[in-house]
């Protein structure tokens, strides 16, 4: 079957099987490796994207089932050669160690921040409990979490000052 | 890797697009709801359908609202949007104690409520609270809608009254006033299935429960209620001893079996102690000490 998506803002068309996994189309058909493949059992987060407006474990959702939609992955957070702030908390506080869990987690740590700008250490933390870092970095991947809150509070500051 | 069998697949446009499909590709088609638990199993090859009929696209089943004194809830809304409603948790506080422990939020984004109840998994958490509220079920098929109670719903494990060519569209809830209900779950760890878990409801007239549900998860309920503890409950007063008398019969009456996740008896004193919670808990909500 033919299926059609937006990835990261760019429209993309392609023959699959129907039994083919979001996760494999993103990584396999087009070449999109930043999402990791991890536990398949939903479970980890690893697979973490974004499939319209919510982030979903993408192992668990065909590829057809994302026909007509729009996905966001970890290569599409950044925005004109700029990081995007969640991913500068977890280069500035060691968010991550191996990386392997940092793609699902950084996505996830997004669509956080553009509801509750200001989250508690315990809304991160129950917005995570979804995703398995195995290195055990949960420290500093709250903390990664905290500094983009916080980074993009004083911008929204600064620009009501200008 | 794991990979579901080859399959087919058709992607519904509306209710009656999902029917005529269904009744098309006979029985071996299945519903793709959310898929949070068909795609697994299929993974696993527990389930092998030669067709699916996605129904992610139907947003005419995907709705909160309250009608007629009941709250209707379309089959594909997702967990997320049930745990979030404000009007969910003001009238059924039920609802969101379980969503808050199903899963994740991730899954919860894209898992839907009548893909839970579908799936009839027997740890699965909706099927005893909505068993508790006594909620009504709707299932359309090619002659038109026909509901069904949530305690009929299930005729056992992974199975349900929804016959082939039927789809599940809503879920209906009397709202009634002096309610409150709670739902307590203990898992091994965070987002897992139960070990045990309790739904209670109740109906206050002054401090008599004038109406009690009680719904059990995965300690082999038949159709997941405690009915020998809602029967003593009925017209007893909203006590302590009352809740601890419920929770005993609740304890002795169901049936849990030794797993992975604990020893039969252990689950049998949760359900006890689970349905005392749970009871205390509904109270004082329906006496407003408690949101």
């Amino acid at each position: 079957m033919r299926i059609s998506m937006r990835v990261n803002g760019t429209e993309y068309s392609r023959e699959v099987e129907a039994r083919l996994l979001l996760i494999h189309f993103l990584r396999d058909h087009l070449g999109l490796t930043g999402s990791h493949w991890g536990c398949d059992t939903s479970n980890c987060g690893a697979c973490v994207v974004w499939l319209d407006d919510t982030p979903v474990k993408s192992c668990t959702v065909l590829a057809a089932m994302a026909d007509g939609r729009q996905v966001l992955t970890v290569e599409g957070l950044e925005r004109g050669g700029e990081l995007d702030p969640v991913q500068q908390g977890f280069a500035e506080c060691h968010g991550l160690q191996c990386g392997f869990c940092t793609p699902g987690m950084m996505l996830t740590a997004r669509w956080l921040l553009d509801q509750h700008p200001d989250p508690s250490d315990a809304q991160i933390r129950e917005a995570l409990s979804g995703q398995i870092c195995r290195c055990t970095g949960y420290e500093n991947i709250v903390r990664s979490v905290r500094w983009a809150a916080e980074y993009e509070a004083r911008a929204r500051a600064q620009e009501i000052q200008a | 890797m794991q990979v579901p069998a080859y399959v087919e697949y058709e992607k519904a446009t509306s209710v009656e697009h999902a029917i005529a499909l269904l009744a098309r590709f006979g029985p071996e088609a299945r519903i793709l709801a959310g898929g949070h638990s068909l795609i697994p199993m299929m993974k696993l090859r527990l389930a092998q359908p030669e067709t699916l009929i996605d129904i992610n696209g139907l947003s005419e089943l995907c709705y909160l609202r309250v009608t007629g004194g009941e709250l209707c809830i379309g089959a594909m809304t997702r967990h997320a949007q049930l745990l979030d409603a404000p009007v969910v948790g003001q009238h059924f506080a039920i609802l969101r104690d379980a969503e808050m422990v199903i899963a994740d939020p991730i899954v919860r984004n894209w898992g839907s409520v009548g893909g839970s109840l579908c799936q009839a998994d027997p740890s699965e958490d909706l099927s005893a609270a909505f068993a508790a509220l006594r909620a009504i079920l709707v299932i359309q098929g090619q002659d038109g809608p026909r509901t069904v109670s949530a305690r009929e719903f299930h005729t056992g494990p992974y199975e349900t009254v929804v016959a082939p060519g039927e789809l599940l569209t809503e879920i209906r809830i009397a709202i009634r006033p002096g309610g409150g209900s709670a739902y307590a779950k203990v898992g091994r760890r965070v987002g897992d299935w139960a070990v045990a878990a309790v739904g209670a409801a109740v109906w206050l007239a002054g401090d008599t429960i004038e109406a009690a549900g009680v719904g059990l998860t995965a300690v082999g309920a038949r159709h997941f209620v405690a009915a020998e503890a809602e029967e003593f409950l009925t017209g007893a007063p909203a006590t302590e001893e009352s809740f601890a008398q419920a929770g005993q019969i609740a304890a002795e009456h169901c049936h849990p079996s030794s797993d992975q996740r604990g020893p039969a008896d252990y689950k049998r004193h949760l359900a006890g102690e689970l349905t005392v919670r749970a009871l205390r808990r509904a109270v004082r909500r329906a006496r407003g000490q408690e949101s």
